[in-house]
């Protein structure tokens, strides 16, 4: 039942995205975020759905595995819609009990829910077309020239690779331990939030303790190993800028410039 | 190659202390296969972890190839030289992929890209795992994933491996591929093998056994030399290999049959005789 869960998501293909230097694609990302904040109409959102139509396209994840990343946030997006079209005050349109809809609070709902859907599908676009690996050799590449200002960027790659490779041991091993735990009537799926909380304990304690007992073997074959930090450690695989990256570049140029013509002459 | 001289060890906390090696003398040889057997809590772990520099001696000296594992500036080159590989196979995977887990230790050494590959693909091929390069290790067996981890050390070039009770968590089809691998290293490319186990039917393939109990070594020689001493192997409760128990038995019944048969071929060879 646990195995379920695929964390980073990603979706093996070879496409053009695919291929995209993982540096590359975490500024786009961001750059889209910011560009998301940027727009303040309806129809500026056209540039946007035509820049992440193309990319789903060229990247040949199916559209139902993009859909299936906004399952998960399904009830934030009903939360706020909730909240701008019963608070948002204006022209009153429906009013029923002690609710109103305005037309701006229905304006403003729709506004923010496609904001929130493009920032998830833009995002996810990222986990989804770029390896794990890749993904924390990207981000520690980005992050090196802070390190002058103490900040961690060796050490936090680090972490996330081993905890992208511990996520399958640690799931298979709580799966192990909740049959075990049920095989001596320990009962997960009866009684209320509270009651079901506290049948938890006997396995998050076991689970706990062995995720400690592995963490210190892990430490001392990493030494064995000859591990001590970023310094002088070279890499098997060295990220490259590649042509691909520069036709990347000019797409997403031609999206930055639609964005803010849209926005002044529109 | 690795010179273990009037060796201790005591584990100390501030509630209690406790021996686990006491006046250890051992000199294993460039090339040699050695195994090491005793019982949970002889300190046979201890022992290797003392040969890695995980563990520094409480008293004498251990030299690995010449080095002092207590030289602070020496460490790193020790443990390239005697690399270490551990009983449970999932914790000492690092990487999300097979081949980036074997270059890890390479990438520690600093070794520049093409080096690593080299390194990489040969090492991967040594243990018969180059088809799995890009698999992630959670979907391998646990004697693919304990080869895997024989290939990340591999990969900083070792001149000895100490193996610690590395079949103790696999099935038998899983500890065959590993023993397989471990002499094939030991006879083809000449590594020395310290083989820490509890399992007697890889200890005979060993040139060296050294029996360890509470601290001290209490038998060491070859295979037939240990295997002979049935009575005090029963003592400590450690298991012979079935076919020596059973020569051992015939010879009590006053049968006239070699005290040395460890293997049931040779225990084939030597009842033909009798008939």
């Amino acid at each position: 039942m646990l195995r379920d869960i695929t964390i980073g998501q990603y979706y093996p293909a070879d496409s053009f995205v695919h291929q995209l230097d993982a540096r590359f694609k975490i500024i786009v990302s961001f750059l889209f975020i910011i560009s998301l904040f940027m727009i303040n109409d309806f129809y500026q959102y056209i540039p946007v759905i035509i820049f992440v139509m193309l990319i789903v396209k060229i990247s040949r994840v199916p559209f139902k595995y993009i859909l299936k990343g906004l399952k998960p946030i399904m009830l934030i997006l009903i939360f706020a819609f909730g909240i701008n079209i019963f608070l948002t005050k204006g022209e009153v349109i429906l009013s029923f009990w002690i609710f109103d809809i305005t037309k701006e609070g229905l304006y403003q709902a729709f506004f923010m829910m496609m904001r929130l859907i493009f920032l998830i599908t833009g995002t996810s676009l990222l986990t989804l077309t770029t390896s794990p690996i890749m993904l924390t050799d990207g981000l520690e590449n980005l992050l090196n020239p802070f390190k002058k200002i103490g900040l961690p960027a060796h050490e936090l790659a680090m972490m996330m690779t081993i905890a992208l490779r511990f996520i399958p041991t640690l799931l298979k091993e709580t799966d192990k331990i909740m049959k075990a735990q049920m095989a001596r009537g320990a009962d997960f799926e009866s009684g209320n939030i509270i009651k079901r909380a506290k049948s938890l304990i006997p396995l998050l304690v076991p689970l706990f303790i062995s995720a400690f007992r592995r963490a210190d073997e892990l430490a001392m074959a990493m030494e064995a190993r000859c591990y001590r930090g970023g310094e002088n450690r070279t890499r098997l695989k060295i990220l490259s800028y590649t042509r691909k990256d520069l036709i990347g570049l000019i797409f997403v140029g031609f999206y930055i410039t639609s964005i803010i013509g849209v926005r002044i002459y529109l | 190659m690795i010179d273990i001289k009037k060796v201790g060890y005591t584990y100390e906390t501030t509630e209690y202390k406790s021996k686990a090696l006491d006046m250890i003398d051992l000199n294993i040889k460039k090339g040699e296969f050695v195994a090491v057997i005793g019982h949970n809590g002889s300190g046979k772990s201890t022992l290797a972890k003392l040969i890695n520099g995980i563990l520094l001696p409480t008293h004498g000296t251990i030299l690995v190839a010449g080095l002092d594992t207590k030289d602070s500036e020496l460490i790193w080159e020790i443990r390239k030289t005697a690399g270490m590989v551990f009983q449970n196979p999932d914790n000492q995977i690092v990487a999300t992929v097979v081949e980036e887990d074997v270059a890890f230790g390479p990438e520690n050494l600093g070794l520049p890209q093409e080096t690593i590959r080299e390194r990489v693909d040969e090492s991967l091929k040594q243990v018969g795992m180059t088809e799995y390069m890009k698999k992630p290790p959670h979907l391998l067996s646990g004697g693919q994933k304990q080869r895997v981890a024989i290939a990340g050390i591999l990969a900083m070039k070792p001149e000895c491996i100490v193996l610690d009770e590395p079949t103790a968590m696999l099935d038998p089809v899983g500890r065959n591929e590993v023993m397989e691998t471990i002499e094939r290293l030991n006879k083809e490319e000449g590594i020395t093998i310290v083989h820490i186990t509890h399992f007697m039917e890889e200890v005979i393939r060993a040139d060296r056994v050294i029996v360890i109990e509470e601290g001290r070594i209490i038998i060491q020689g070859t295979p037939k030399e240990v295997f002979k001493e049935v009575d005090k192997l029963q003592d400590m409760g450690l298991d012979v290999p079935q076919v020596t128990l059973m020569a051992h038995c015939l010879r009590k019944e006053g049968i006239n049959i070699s005290d040395d048969i460890l293997t049931v071929k040779e225990m084939v060879e030597e009842l033909c005789q009798l008939l």
